[in-house]
C-alpha cells in the first residue's frame, strides 16, 4: 500500500515522547529498536489514528534508526492504517467462525445505514467500516473493534443502532490513549 | 464435573488482583520453585507431568525446556506466545483477562526452570486492554517481591516485559514471532537454527504458548505425576477449548483430554449441542487450519470407535478420515452450513496473513482463494476442483514455515469429505446461489443429533 506525505511538522507531545523513551528502556542496551512497533502505536494516536510518511519519520527520528526500517514495519501490520481514517474505525471481524454467526449480515447492515462500502469512511468523517480477520471473539460473533475495545453479540439491527447513536454523542472522544 | 486445573478460581471476584490472587493459593508456586527446588528439578517435573505444548503443535514442553542452550553462558530468554490469531481460538484471552496473574506466576517459575533473567509476553497488538491488564499483574507482583531484584531473598532476578505486536497472524509462528520482537516485519526464519539455540537477539530462546506455561504452576505445586493422571496416554493433563459457530453456549470450557467429543458438543455443562434445533453437518475441531470433518467421521472414527478430544484420538485415521487437537478452537457446522464458502473464507484468510517470502505459499493462497470464490459464485468448471486440489498439494510441504500447510489443509479436507458439495457447485451454477448444499444425499442421518442427549 502506498503511503501518504502530508508535509505538516510531526512533533509528539511531551508524554508521548516519555512514554517513548521509557518504552525504548524496557529492551537490552542495543536492543531498543524492538520498541517499534509499540512506539507506532502511540504515533497513530498523536496523528489521528494513522501513519503518514511523516509521522513515520518522525518515529525514525525519534528511535535513531533509518525510515526505511520504520516503512518496513508499518507496512507489514494489519493495525497500521497508512492512510486517514474516520473518527471512528468499525472493524467488523469478517473470519469464517464469526461469518457462520452473522458477520456478514453485520458489515452489509453497517454498511448500508451509514451509506458507504466496507473500506469507505462517512462523508462527515464520522464513521469508517472495514472487515478485518479474526480477532479472537469468534464465541461472541457477530462482533466488531473500536479503538480499545470489543463490541460482541451485536446480532440485531436494534443493539447496532443504539451502539452508533452512543458513538454520534461522543463529543469528547479521543482515540484511546494506548500504552501503559 | 471435570476437575479444573487452570481455571478453578476464574470465577471468583476480584481475581485479577494480585491480593485476591494470592489469598487462594496464587504464587504458591513461586516459593516452592525458588525455596525448595533447583532449576532442573523444575524442568523434571514438567517432563513428567507430560505436558504438551497447547499452542497448536502439541511438542511436549519439558523436553523443550531440556534443548535450551546453558552451556554457551549467553542469555537466555522465555517468550510467552499471546499472540492467539488462529480462527476459532480465544481461550488465551479468556485466561489472560480474568486471572492474568496465574499467567505471571507460571513466567516467573518458568524462567526461574530456564534460568531466564528477562522473559517477553508477546500478546498481539487488538488485544490492548489485556496487555494493561497484563502491565498491572507485573507491577503487581514486582511491588510484592515476586519480581525484579533478588525475589523473594532467594537471589534469583527476574524482570517481565509485556509486548504488545500491531496484526499480523504469522507472528503467532514462533521464529515470526522473535523477529517481530526484534523490532521487524514478522517473517519466518529457516530453522535449523532454532531458537533453543539461536533465538531472541541471537540468544538461546524458549517460545510458549499462554496455556502451557499456565499449567506450570500446577504441576509444580502438585507434582509432575500428579498432572499425568488427568486426560489419557499421551494426551496428559486438561485443556482449554474455545467453543464457537452454531452451538447453544459458545464459550471457552477448561475439559479432561479424555472427554469424549459427544459429551464435550451435546452435553449442558460444555457447548449444549446444536442451537436452534438444527442438524450437525460438520467440525473444525482444532482451529481452522486442521482438517474439516464431517460429522460422522467426527463422532466416531473411520472404524466406528467414539472419539475423545485427545490428541490421539481426533488424530486417528491420519488426514485421511482423522484430524487434529491444535490450538483447541473449535468450530461446529449446522446443517445449513455452506462447504465451499467456508472454505473460500478461510482460504482467502491464509492469502491475507501470507507474509509472502515463499512463492507455493503466496501465489498459491491467492490463486486458491480467487478459484474458491469463482465456485463459490456459481462461476465455476469442472476442472476447478482438481485444480484446486493441485494447488495445494504443491503448497504442503514446501515452504519455510508451516502457514502454507495450514493453508492447505482446510482445502484438502473439505474437498476429500464434500467433494459433492463442490460438484454441486458447478452443476448447478444458479440454484447455488438462492440455497445450501446442506445435508443433501446424507445417508448418515443417525448421526446427525439435534438435541442435547447426553445427561451432565
Ligand atoms: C502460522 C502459525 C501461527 C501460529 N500461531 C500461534 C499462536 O497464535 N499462539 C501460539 O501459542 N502458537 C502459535 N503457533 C505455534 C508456535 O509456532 C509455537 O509452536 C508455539 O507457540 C509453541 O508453544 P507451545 O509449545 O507451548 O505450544 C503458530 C504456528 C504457526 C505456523
Ligand atoms: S509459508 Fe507463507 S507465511 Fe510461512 S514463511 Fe512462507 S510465505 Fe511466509
Ligand atoms: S472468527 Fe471472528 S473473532 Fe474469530
Amino acid at each position: 500500500m502506498l503511503a501518504v506525505k502530508t508535509n505538516k511538522p510531526v512533533n509528539f507531545s511531551e508524554s508521548a515522547q516519555a512514554k517513548a523513551r521509557e518504552i525504548m528502556d524496557r529492551y537490552p542496551t542495543g536492543k531498543h529498536k524492538s520498541a517499534i512497533i509499540p512506539i507506532l502505536h502511540i504515533a497513530q494516536e498523536e496523528n489521528e489514528n494513522w501513519l503518514s510518511v511523516d509521522t513515520m519519520d518522525y518515529v525514525a527520528g525519534l528511535m535513531k534508526i533509518k525510515p526505511v526500517e520504520v516503512y518496513e514495519v508499518a507496512t507489514f501490520y494489519s493495525m497500521f492504517n497508512l492512510k486517514p481514517v474516520g473518527r471512528f474505525l468499525l472493524e467488523v471481524c469478517h473470519t469464517g467462525p464469526c461469518a457462520v454467526r452473522g458477520a456478514e449480515w453485520l458489515i452489509d447492515y453497517l454498511c448500508s445505514k451509514l451509506n458507504i462500502k466496507p473500506g469507505g469512511t462517512t462523508a462527515d468523517n464520522m464513521f469508517t467500516v472495514k472487515g478485518v480477520e479474526c480477532l479472537g471473539a469468534c464465541g461472541y460473533a457477530p462482533m466488531m473493534q473500536i479503538g480499545k475495545y470489543y463490541y460482541e453479540h451485536l446480532d440485531t439491527p436494534e443493539k447496532v443502532d443504539a451502539l452508533i447513536e452512543q458513538l454520534r454523542n461522543r463529543v469528547d472522544y479521543k482515540h484511546e490513549n494506548w500504552v501503559v | 464435573m471435570g476437575k479444573k486445573l487452570l481455571t478453578e478460581h476464574i470465577h471468583v471476584p476480584g481475581i485479577n488482583s494480585f491480593d485476591v490472587y494470592k489469598q487462594h493459593g496464587g504464587y504458591a508456586s513461586v516459593e516452592r520453585a525458588l525455596k525448595q527446588m533447583t532449576p532442573a528439578e523444575v524442568v523434571e517435573e514438567v517432563k513428567k507431568s507430560g505436558l504438551r505444548g497447547r499452542g497448536g503443535a502439541g511438542f511436549p514442553t519439558g523436553m523443550k525446556w531440556s534443548f535450551i542452550d546453558k552451556k554457551s553462558g549467553k542469555p537466555r530468554y522465555l517468550v510467552c506466545n499471546a499472540d492467539e490469531s488462529e480462527p476459532g481460538t480465544f481461550k488465551d484471552r479468556y485466561l489472560m483477562e480474568k486471572i492474568p496473574h496465574l499467567l505471571i506466576e507460571g513466567m516467573i517459575v518458568s524462567s526461574f526452570a530456564l534460568e531466564a533473567h528477562l522473559s517477553f509476553i508477546y500478546i498481539r497488538g487488538e488485544y490492548k486492554w489485556i496487555y494493561e491488564l497484563l502491565w498491572k499483574a507485573v507491577n503487581e507482583a514486582k511491588a510484592n517481591g515476586y519480581l525484579g531484584h533478588n525475589i523473594l531473598g532467594t537471589g534469583y532476578h527476574l524482570d517481565i516485559v509485556v509486548h504488545c505486536g500491531a496484526g499480523a497472524y504469522i507472528c503467532g509462528e514462533e521464529t515470526a514471532l522473535i523477529e517481530s520482537l526484534e523490532g521487524k516485519r514478522g517473517n519466518p526464519r529457516i530453522k535449523p537454527p532454532f531458537p533453543a539455540i539461536q533465538g531472541l537477539y541471537g540468544n538461546p530462546t524458549v517460545v510458549n504458548n499462554v496455556e502451557s506455561i499456565a499449567a506450570v504452576p500446577w504441576i509444580v505445586n502438585h507434582g509432575g505425576e500428579a498432572y499425568s493422571k488427568f486426560g489419557v496416554g499421551r494426551s496428559a493433563g486438561t485443556k482449554l477449548i474455545s467453543a464457537c459457530g452454531n452451538i447453544r453456549k459458545p464459550g471457552v470450557y477448561e475439559i479432561d483430554l479424555s472427554l469424549p467429543v459427544k459429551e464435550f458438543l451435546y452435553s449442558d455443562e460444555y457447548c449444549g449441542g446444536m442451537a436452534n434445533g438444527k442438524r450437525l453437518k460438520a467440525v473444525v475441531a482444532g482451529g481452522s487450519s486442521v482438517p474439516i470433518l464431517p460429522a460422522e467421521l467426527f463422532l466416531q472414527t473411520a472404524d466406528g470407535k467414539d472419539r475423545l478430544m485427545s490428541y490421539e484420538s481426533l488424530n486417528e485415521g491420519g488426514f485421511a478420515s482423522g484430524t487434529m487437537l491444535g490450538s483447541g478452537g473449535f468450530i461446529v457446522y449446522d446443517e445449513d452450513a455452506c462447504i465451499v464458502r467456508n472454505t473460500w473464507n478461510f482460504t482467502r484468510f491464509y492469502h491475507h496473513e501470507s507474509c509472502g517470502q515463499c512463492s507455493p505459499c503466496r501465489e498459491g493462497t491467492g490463486w486458491m482463494e480467487k478459484v474458491l470464490h469463482n465456485l463459490e459464485s456459481g462461476h465455476g468448471t469442472s476442472g476447478d476442483i482438481d485444480l484446486l486440489w493441485d494447488i495445494q498439494r504443491k503448497i504442503d510441504g514446501n515452504t519455510i514455515c508451516p502457514l502454507g500447510d495450514a493453508a492447505a489443509w482446510p482445502v484438502a479436507s473439505a474437498i476429500r469429505h464434500f467433494r459433492e458439495e463442490f460438484e454441486w457447485h458447478v452443476a448447478e451454477p444458479e440454484l447455488s446461489q438462492k440455497r445450501n448444499y446442506g445435508l443433501l444425499n446424507s445417508t448418515k442421518e443417525k448421526l446427525y443429533h439435534t438435541e442435547a442427549t447426553i445427561e451432565s
